[in-house]
Parts: C-alpha cells; structure tokens; sequence
C-alpha cells in the first residue's frame, strides 16, 4: 500500500522543484504520460527508474520510495476517532498523508495539541475542585453543620435526656453555631481574596484600588487646591497602573474642585447627606455627588461607604470596599445591583436599600447612576458609566424602608431560585 | 456482652453526638480523634462496627480503610466513612479502598442509626 504512494511523493516533489512533469520526463527518458500514470499511483516504480527520477529531483531515492511515518499515520487516525460531528475518510487516509503531506502534518501537529491542551485542562481542573484551602474551609463548614443538624435534632426529638447531656448539648450548638458563623465569613473571604491575591497581583486596576486604600481614598494635595500631578504616584511600579491612577485623580481633582471639602462639611454638619440635594446645591451631577461622598475622610459621613464604578458592559473599574458588603471583581458581580439597574435606565438617579445574601443581615443604602460619556463624534452612541455609593445602614436605626435582597456572586450567592443565576453555587454544588 | 462501635472522628462534638445516639440504641461506642495510630486502635479494640471520618489529623480515613484491608481478618469489618466530600469520584474512592457504607456531612442522626443497624444486621448474617 505504501509503494502506491511514491508516485504522490515524486507529484510533490518535482512541484517543489518547480519541474513541468513534461520536463522530469525527458530527463529520466520516459513519456510524460507514464509519469503521468506513476504520479497518480497507477504504475508501480522502483529500481533504476526510481534512482534516475529521485536523481532528477535532488533527493534521496528512499524520501520517494519510503512510507508515510507510522506516527503521522497513527496521529491521523486518532484525530479521525476523536472527531466529533465530522467522518473522516479514514480509507483514504494513506493517500491524503501521501499527497498532501503538509497538511497532514499539520492536522496530527494540532490533534497532538488539542490533546495535549485537554489534558492541561484536565488536570487544572483537578486542582481547582480540590484546591487545599477551598477543601479544608468547606471540609470545617460541613463538620460544623453536621454537627449542629446531629446535636439539634437530638434535643429536638429525644424526649428524655438527663440535664447534664441537654447542657453539654446545648454548650455544643452554641459553640458550633459560632465555629459555622466564623468559618463561613472565612470561606467567603477566601472566595473574594482568591480573585484579589496572588492572581491578580499586577493587574492595574487592582494595583491603583491598593494605592487608592493605601490613602484611605483621600489626597490633601487635591483637596488644598493641587491637581493628580501633586500626587506621589511613585508606590504604582507599573506603568499601565500609573495611567489609570492619573485618570481617577484628575476625575478626583474635578470633583473636589466642584465640591470643596470645607462647603461639603458645611453642608453634611446641617442635614444628613442626600445625593440630590448636594447636586442641586452645589450645581453637579449625581455622579460627582456620589464620587465625591466616597472621597470624604472618613467620620464625615458618620457611616462606612463604599464606591464601586462600572462600565455599560458590567466590567467593574473601581471599587472602594465596605465592610459586610461583598464586591466581586471582573463581572462576576450580582446583577441585581441598583448599579446595573442604573444602566438601564441613564440618568435616572436609583436609591434602593439592600441586603446581601449568605452574609449578614447588615442593610445598606445604595445610591446609583448611570451617565454618557464623552463622545468621539456626531451620531456616536455615548457609552455609559454608573457609579454606586454603599452607605452602610446604622443598626437599630427606625425607618423601616423596604429591603432588596441582593447576592454578592453567583458564586457564594444561597439563593439558588434565582432566575438570573450565572452558574451553581459552590456552597451547594459539589460538597 | 454489648455491641462495640469504634468510632474515629476529629470533630468532638460530632463524636459526642454520635456517641449520644448509638449508646441509646445500645451500642458501647469508644471514640478515637487521629489518624496516625488509627489501626493500632481498631486493632486493640476489636470493635462490631468502625465509624471513619475521612479528614483526620495525621493520616486520612481512606488510607487507614486501605491500610485496614490489607490486614488479615479486617475485610469484612464493617466500615461506615463520613466525609465532608460526597462527589462520585470521593465515593469510588472509597468504594475501592473497601468502604461498606458512604455518608456524606451534614448527615441525619436517622441516617446514621439506619446505616449502623443496616451495617450490623449484614455482618451478623454472613
């Protein structure tokens, strides 16, 4: 069967010589309508013929003569089992290696890839399903709730017990009820941190939020009447990190020179901050107002307040944390967030209180809006950015507002009804 | 002479439960909390029935139920494993190191008597 293919092998090879079929012909004097016949695997050749043409050619008589590699083959049939949806030839697979060499190569090189890449994915996702630290935090979650459930139920169903086994069970329930408070806070924290770590360590955006915490959101240089340049930006190694923190601390400097700090605490030392009298106050739109509430030092507002800022894709740019309120980052986010809602509906000012699922049962305000960007040109569509300020809620205080209830991911979201979910989540998935 | 169960578990308060339970199902249970020297003790206690958690300090419960069927006289003990993983490959697993039954936390305190007396009522039978 090999032998049938060297005609294939002399068509390609006098090709790549650039020699006419008419021409390779004369020189190993026969007609070109033989050759013809031996190119197309019609005639068999060898001997003395076969020596004059791989003559003629420049090559060694056995590149002609001998068969495709055993591998390419064998790579070639395993690419044809593997496929899916598509039926290889598999009969005519010696005569595709034989005439189309190249591409058969290239064919097994990507199948021997495809493999290779599965497997690397394979064993990834072997790690991630038993990351040390995601087993161990969920392994204590589990023992913990395994605990409670047996201990409850004991005092629930038993009729009987002596007093000193209900007080040790009960001394348990409690300490296992913290244990379970605790290490879910933990497993949360890890969830949040493991999207914060190590994985993103020189990712600009993170390395400005870290920049940004590091000054506690505040920068006296703008705010006694500088502009970004003032500020050291020299703790950013990155470049890229550079730019975009020049960015936020020119929106900064426009902020605070609309809003100065000194009429700011005037005004927040008369009534309790509300975003759409402070525009109206200070002639800005909503987005400055909010902006600017989460740049205040802190103690102006009286209560944690957090900032995240997001684009018309959901993709979130800035953040600026508040304890008890879960902000996931690269759109992962809850989209129940006012800040989404804020993109459907531009430059609409959204208050809604809210609460998170699986966390605590702290409330906070949230304040969104969404507002166009600067456009290129005529009859360009503005893209929109929306901004959110998280106001934490003061405990014990007497409205009684109504709450949504908002998840931070899909990811560690409990609320496993919801329509909108993006995937399963982990804290019932898989454990 | 009462039944023994032996039951290995680093969470006291799981074992505390647990020991709540079959004690008043009748059953005389000793309770152990580390890996390491786990087969020692089984061995020592000859008990009816061990309770296998799989986390266990020092060595895991699937390598004490792997290392517990090598040894002569201890492939039909009966062998009930908890574990905080129930996914299929964790319980093939355990199937093939020798595990007689499988449970999954948070577990019922009506699961672990069935799986106790389903368990003892197959070893006093064969």
């Amino acid at each position: 069967m090999r032998n049938t293919l060297t005609g294939s092998r002399i068509r390609e090879r006098r090709q790549i010589a650039g020699l006419r079929q008419a021409e390779l012909a004369r020189q190993v004097g026969i007609s070109a309508s033989y050759l013809n016949l031996i190119e197309h695997n019609r005639r068999r050749i060898g001997g003395k013929l076969l020596v004059d043409i791989a003559n003629a050619l420049s090559v060694e008589p056995s590149l002609l003569s001998q068969g495709i590699e055993a591998t390419l083959i064998s790579a070639l049939r395993e690419a044809a089992a593997d496929a899916v949806g598509q039926k290889a030839e598999v009969d005519a697979l010696e005569e595709f290696a034989g005439r189309f060499p190249g591409w058969a190569g290239v064919l097994a090189q990507m199948h021997r890839r495809v493999v290779s890449l599965e497997r690397t994915v394979e064993t990834l996702s072997d790690r991630l399903t038993h990351d040390p630290h995601l087993a161990a935090s969920m392994h204590e979650v589990l023992s913990t709730a395994a605990a409670i459930r047996s201990t409850a139920a004991i005092l629930a169903d038993t009729q009987e017990i002596e007093p000193e086994w209900r007080d040790r069970f009960h001394r348990n329930l409690h300490q296992d009820a913290e244990r379970l408070a605790d290490s879910s806070k933990s497993l949360v924290a890890y969830l949040d941190d493991s999207e914060t770590a190590d994985d993103r360590r020189g990712v600009p955006s993170e390395d400005v939020e870290a920049f940004f915490q590091a000054n506690d959101h505040h920068f006296p240089q703008i705010e006694a009447g500088g502009t970004g340049a003032d500020v050291d930006l020299s703790p950013l190694e990155s470049a890229a990190a550079r730019t975009v923190a020049k960015a936020y601390l020119e929106n900064y400097a426009a902020d605070a020179r609309a809003m100065p700090l000194g009429e700011v605490q005037k005004v927040l030392a008369e009534a309790e901050p509300d975003p759409l009298a402070l525009a109206a106050r200070f002639s800005v739109d909503i987005a400055t107002v909010l902006r600017r509430l989460a740049a205040l030092p802190e103690g102006y507002l009286g209560r944690p307040t957090g900032l995240v800022i997001c684009d018309a894709s959901g993709s979130i740019l800035f953040t600026k944390s508040v304890p008890g309120f879960a902000m996931p980052r690269f759109g992962e986010a809850c989209p129940y967030w006012p800040i989404f809602q804020a993109l459907n509906r531009p430059l609409v000012p959204i208050r809604k209180r809210v609460v998170q699922l699986g966390r605590t049962t702290a409330e906070f305000d949230c304040y969104a809006y969404s507002w166009p960007q600067t456009v290129s040109g005529y009859d360009d569509a503005p893209v929109y950015h929306s901004v959110m300020l998280v106001r934490a809620v003061e405990e014990g205080g007497q409205d009684t507002q109504s709450v949504t209830r908002v998840g931070p991911s899909c990811r560690v979201c409990p609320n496993e009804a919801c329509t909108s979910r993006r995937e399963p989540s982990i804290l019932s998935e898989g454990f | 002479m009462s039944r023994k169960v032996l039951l290995i578990e680093d969470e006291p308060n799981i074992a505390e439960a647990i020991r709540f339970l079959l004690t008043r199902e009748g059953w005389h249970v000793e309770t152990h909390a580390e890996g390491l020297d786990a087969i020692q003790v089984i061995q020592g206690a000859n008990p009816d029935l061990v309770i296998l958690d799989v986390m266990l300090p020092g060595k895991s419960g699937m390598e004490i139920l792997r290392d517990l069927r090598e040894l002569e006289g201890m492939q039909d003990l009966p062998v009930l494993m908890l574990t905080a993983r129930g996914q299929s490959r964790d319980r093939e697993m355990a199937e093939n190191a020798g595990v007689s039954r499988f449970m999954t936390k948070p577990f019922s305190n009506a699961e672990v008597l069935t799986a106790v007396r389903d368990l003892h009522a197959q070893a006093t039978r064969s």
